[in-house]
């Protein structure tokens, strides 16, 4: 069954326009230039019951209109969405009940309150039976680890544990879609891979529908089957990540290292040489290749060990990324009519 | 219904709990307030003296000080700080999100925020108040009769009512303008004169005290205040209640349908 599914998704801002300076703020008190900005351009979209779902793209792309409008804080300019069967812009408090949207840090919880409270409120907004309330939160702050802060006010937190405790007002009452905003950022290391983790623990058990955006391909990789990339408001790709790096990496990370000290200096010929640390060298290869390098690699040199690999992620996404601006570009510079 | 109750209540319990954070900047804040009682009576002493005369339009200078007190107390009921540019401040930061996403209702949540806000106000403001009247009793013609009273309880009721309803239509105006300190500025300044709580409106020339009655504000600070010194009774007063409760209602209408349109076109301008 569909748990979201969106048609023809469109939404324009009408921002006003200034120029820089101060005399360009005096002119603009009596007449403002309106731009519009279509961040999100018609998007279809399908996501199933128990999907985790990525939406990538850089800055500015959408994916935070997308999710917003999806919870139903923007309503849209054009074309349809239902999650779990309902609209989500008609705001119906029996839609409002079933999800939950994590967007930064202070969102849900009292600032001044320890989140023990903030939690009990929740409790009575959505409307949760009391003893399945008392399982729950006990359940999730064990796993999140953070049952020790339950009693501090959430200005004393740490960063972590404030996005842990924002996860937690989020799950209380077990939504059925979650959408999540950049959950990690600004996290260190330690941080992050707890709070992963945790998602995808609480993803397998419990099924749910959840849409991410990060910047962080390491929340992705370790996530979500189904990548959306989102590049200037249109989807430009649905699918694995492995897809996207067969699709947009023509390339493949030959990792070596020499049995003795003297490095060859001919390495140059099986491809980019991406750096040489005696006795060992990385060389970026064609994938079409690759095969032909390995046994000529082997069969010159004696090599202690060897592996092959796919480019960072990162690295594909950010070339994949160039690749559709300057598709877009294209596209647009030939819609062009010629006078 | 019931549902709807609890919640209500942990809201108010919760609001309760955060306001008693700051007790120590609340506690200040509510003792700074009677300074200007000093003043006032130190100001309406020497205005008497330099007159010449008993009575200014009808009032002593006890009536005088009698009646500033009471608009004191009226003021505690009717006076909102901080509750439109609070608004304006949640629209601004985009923190109004909140009430889009979860199940909550913003006016009964600023509504319960309020009374709790209130409710810690009388607990700090209690004691200084009594000690105040206690000290100035001699000033008061003494106490009304029962029914009076009960009007006088009735009108501090609805004036809170009022002001906090005139004043979140106010904030929701934030929908459109982001910044509402001018016209905050612009309101104080009206509820300033038209409300009582500078002088006893009936002091004021015949075409004024025409303006001042087509005005919500004097109910705010000079009705109740008149109710309680028995300057207005019998039909007067029924009257003046059920044009009170009017102007109550058409707050709420008013604060209701500008929340809705508000939230409609935040959520249409990019939220």
């Amino acid at each position: 069954m569909n748990a979201i599914k969106v048609r023809g998704l469109q939404k324009s801002y009408r921002v006003y326009q200034k120029n820089e300076g101060l005399w360009a703020s005096l002119t603009g008190l009596f007449n403002r230039e309106y731009r519009d900005v279509d961040a999100v351009k018609g998007i279809d979209l399908d996501v199933d019951q128990g999907e985790f779902v990525a939406f990538l793209g850089p800055n500015g792309a959408g994916k935070t209109t997308t999710l917003k409008l999806l919870s139903g804080v923007i309503t849209p300019t054009d074309g349809e969405a239902h999650v779990l069967g309902h609209v989500p812009w008609k705001r119906e408090n029996e839609y409002r009940r079933r999800f939950a949207l994590v967007m930064g840090q202070k969102n849900q919880l009292w600032w001044d309150l320890p989140a023990q409270e903030s939690f009990r409120l929740h409790q009575k907004i959505y409307r949760i039976d009391p003893a399945e309330f008392i399982r729950t939160r006990d359940e999730l702050v064990d796993l999140l680890d953070v049952r020790h802060a339950l009693g501090r006010p959430v200005r004393e937190l740490s960063l972590g544990e404030r996005m842990k405790m924002e996860l937690t007002a989020a799950l209380l009452h077990s939504p059925e879609v979650l959408f999540l905003d950049e959950p990690t950022i600004g996290l260190d290391v330690i941080a992050q891979h707890n709070i992963q983790k945790f998602l995808k623990h609480y993803q397998e058990e419990r099924k749910i529908t959840i849409l991410l955006t990060s910047h962080y391909m390491k929340d992705v990789a370790a996530l979500c089957q189904r990548v959306v990339i989102i590049a200037q408001g249109e989807i430009v790709h649905d699918g694995s990540l492995d897809d996207i790096v067969d699709r947009f990496s023509g390339h493949k990370v030959l990792s070596l290292q020499f049995a003795d000290e003297r490095m060859p200096s001919d390495l140059a010929r099986y491809g980019e040489v991406l750096e040489v640390v005696a006795p060992k060298a990385k060389i970026r290869v064609e994938r079409s290749s690759i095969a032909e390098v390995l046994s000529s690699v082997l069969s010159s040199y004696s090599i202690e060990d060897i592996s092959v690999e796919d480019p960072p992620l990162e690295e594909v996404i950010a070339d994949m990324f160039k690749l559709t601006a300057k598709q877009q570009a294209e596209e647009k510079a030939s819609q062009v009519p010629i006078p | 219904m019931y549902a709807r109750a609890q919640t209500w209540w942990i809201i108010l319990k919760i609001c309760l709990e955060e306001r008693l954070v700051y007790r120590g900047d609340f506690a200040l804040g509510t003792l700074m307030r009677f300074l200007p009682i000093v003043t006032q009576i130190f100001l309406w002493t020497a205005v008497f003296a330099s007159a010449g005369s008993v009575s200014i339009a009808g009032y002593s200078l006890e009536d005088i000080i009698a009646y500033y007190l009471l608009t004191m107390l009226t003021r505690a009921f009717s006076s909102m700080p901080g509750l439109a540019s609070g608004i304006a401040r949640q629209v601004r930061d985009g923190e109004i999100k909140k009430f889009l996403i979860q199940p909550i209702d913003l006016m009964s949540y600023l509504l319960l925020s309020r009374i709790a806000h209130k409710l810690v106000y009388y607990l700090v403001a209690a004691g200084p108040f009594a000690l105040v009247y206690y000290i100035c009793r001699s000033y008061f013609p003494g106490w009304p009769a029962p029914e009076v009273f009960a009007a006088f309880l009735l009108s501090l009721v609805l004036a809170f009512m009022l002001g906090f309803f005139l004043e979140a239509s106010m904030g929701m105006i934030a929908f459109w303008f982001l910044e509402v300190t001018s016209l905050l500025f612009v309101y104080m300044l009206f509820t300033f004169f038209f409300s009582g709580h500078m002088f006893p409106l009936d002091m004021l020339p015949d075409f004024w005290k025409g303006v001042v009655d087509f005005l919500p504000f004097k109910f705010l600070a000079y009705f109740p205040a008149a109710v309680f010194l028995g300057k207005i009774e019998g039909d007067a007063l029924v009257q003046g209640l059920m044009i009170q409760a009017g102007w109550v209602l058409f707050f709420i209408v008013s604060c209701r349908y500008l929340m809705r349109a508000g939230f409609n076109r935040y959520s249409g301008f990019g939220g």
